[in-house]
């Protein structure tokens, strides 16, 4: 078996014609004429829609997983709604609702920040219903003793909430909640189908604009390695956070 | 003497269990009194039906002459006065010492930060703790993290106190460090109900001893009574089995 797999790989490295290889896909002369636009407009693009995305779907997802694990029915039907409805539909067609299917219906209808407020607003949308359910998950992990205890000494339920059972959770949810992060970095290339100026383009309509404009592929190659470059340091750093935490555990 | 707990026809059911069949009982000011019972009789659940952290079906439980089972009930004031210690600590592990003390005092009572620190202090002191006072709870011992959870409690200034089998968690050589904590509180004339399955300090500090079996009190009396003597052929078997481990 191993051998004939190293037979296909010896195979491909022999027969490929590496000279064209290298021109489509690692031009270093393309690579030059990409700088600095790739990482000054693009790269800070997606962070930028990536952050505010993240931000106002936290803030969401925490509303949301508060109304699942409420005693009110009526609270509970609706997270349980919103969360199942945008999971269950690709993010490309909320944000098309967003971007293009509110303003047909309702004449007039302007999301604040034009096309990119239409994309944060979508991916937020999208990005609440999935960390909502990473938030409950956390909350229902914290051990149901922390709750007696502080409600022993007097504190509310929401106080006991937001002091005690959701800075544990939060510690809990950690990694997950990276992986939603790197996933909304992913989402925001699908910006590009709200329609984009110069100045709006993220990573990869940014690099797809170059690749078509010179029919070379070397754009895609930078964007994935800028992409990496994000994405790599950001699980190295969580890394450092679950360490720390779990000194005060 | 007042009442500082006072429960009447108390009835708790977990679906179609009946785990108490109408409990009347009283703990006066300043009084000890130890809860003793095989397990699955119900003292747990009457220790916790006490600050309602478990929920009565029916009867009523008044605290210092106010009625905690009231719907109406200021039940977050109420439970400030009656410190609760558990068998698992449930220290926050989030906060360190200091925290663990000051965060409900500071929240709750609204004291000021430099007094609840100062409180933090004092009660750290005198569960012998003071040197632990920026150590996170995961460092701690069971004993030591039993002492702070004492400690958490008393930072409240509590009328009583509530223990849920304080020992039963803790590894035997840890046991005597947080019964000397208890003891203490004792010779300060603090009133105290106790769930426990420690016979020895029953007998040496109780006023008062409840023995509880299915739901109800079979008997109660003074310790030397109760612990050496009892009235009844459940007591008197229970205390055998005690007695062979």
């Amino acid at each position: 078996m191993y051998a004939l797999a190293a037979t296909f790989i010896a195979a491909v490295v022999l027969l490929a014609d590496w000279d064209r290889i290298g021109f489509n896909f690692f031009n270093l002369e393309v690579m030059r004429d990409m700088f600095p636009e790739v990482i000054t407009l693009a790269a800070r693009n997606t962070v930028i829609y990536t952050a505010l995305s993240f931000v106002f779907g936290l803030a969401l997802a925490l509303a949301l997983a508060l109304m699942k694990l409420s005693t009110i029915r009526p609270y509970r039907a609706f997270a349980i709604g919103y969360i199942e409805l945008f999971r269950g539909l690709p993010a490309l067609i909320t944000l098309i609702f967003i971007g293009f299917g509110l303003p047909i219906a309702f004449d007039g209808f302007r999301t604040p920040g034009g096309r990119v407020g239409a994309g944060v607003l979508g991916l937020s949308i999208v990005g609440g219903a999935y960390m909502a359910e990473t938030i409950r998950a956390g909350i229902e992990a914290v051990p149901r003793g922390q709750v007696e205890a502080a409600r022993s000494l007097g504190m509310s339920k929401s106080r006991t909430m937001f002091s005690i059972v959701l800075p544990q959770a939060f510690r809990i949810i950690i990694p997950p909640l990276t992986n939603e992060l790197v996933l909304l970095i992913k989402d925001t290339s699908l910006f590009f189908v709200l329609g984009t100026t110069p100045m709006t383009k993220e990573l990869t309509k940014f690099a797809r604009d170059v690749m078509i404009d010179i029919r070379n592929a070397t754009p895609l190659t930078v964007a994935a390695i800028v992409y990496l470059l994000i994405t790599l340091p950001l699980t190295y750093l969580v890394h450092r956070l679950e360490k720390r935490a779990a000194v005060s555990r | 003497m007042t009442a500082a707990i006072e429960i009447r026809d108390l009835h708790k059911y977990f679906g179609d269990l009946e785990v108490l069949k109408g409990i009347d009982f009283e703990v006066a000011e300043g009084e000890v009194v130890c809860v003793i019972g095989p397990s699955g009789s119900g003292k747990s659940t009457l220790l916790r039906c006490v600050n309602r952290l478990e929920e009565p079906t029916s009867g009523t439980i008044i605290i210092e002459g106010n009625d905690i089972t009231d719907p109406d009930a200021d039940v977050d004031r109420l439970r400030t006065k009656i410190g609760m210690v558990f068998q698992q600590f449930n220290l926050f592990p989030h906060l360190n010492v200091l925290r663990n003390l000051t965060i409900a005092q500071t929240k709750v009572l609204k004291r000021p930060r430099d007094e609840a620190e100062e409180v933090a202090r004092q009660v750290l002191e005198r569960v012998g703790l003071s040197e632990k006072i920026d150590e996170y709870p995961i460092r701690l011992s069971g004993g030591q993290q039993q002492r702070v959870a004492i400690a958490r409690a008393l930072a409240m200034n509590p009328d009583m106190m509530l223990f849920d089998e304080p020992t039963s968690a803790l590894d035997p050589e840890l046991i005597g460090e947080v019964l000397d904590v208890m003891r203490g509180l004792v010779r300060d004339g603090m009133t105290m109900m106790v769930v426990t399955h420690e016979m020895t300090f029953a007998r040496e500090v109780a006023d008062r001893v409840v023995f509880m079996d299915e739901g109800i009190v079979v008997e109660q009396g003074p310790p030397h009574h109760i612990l050496v003597n009892p009235e009844t052929e459940r007591a008197r078997r229970f205390l055998r089995m005690v007695e062979a481990k």
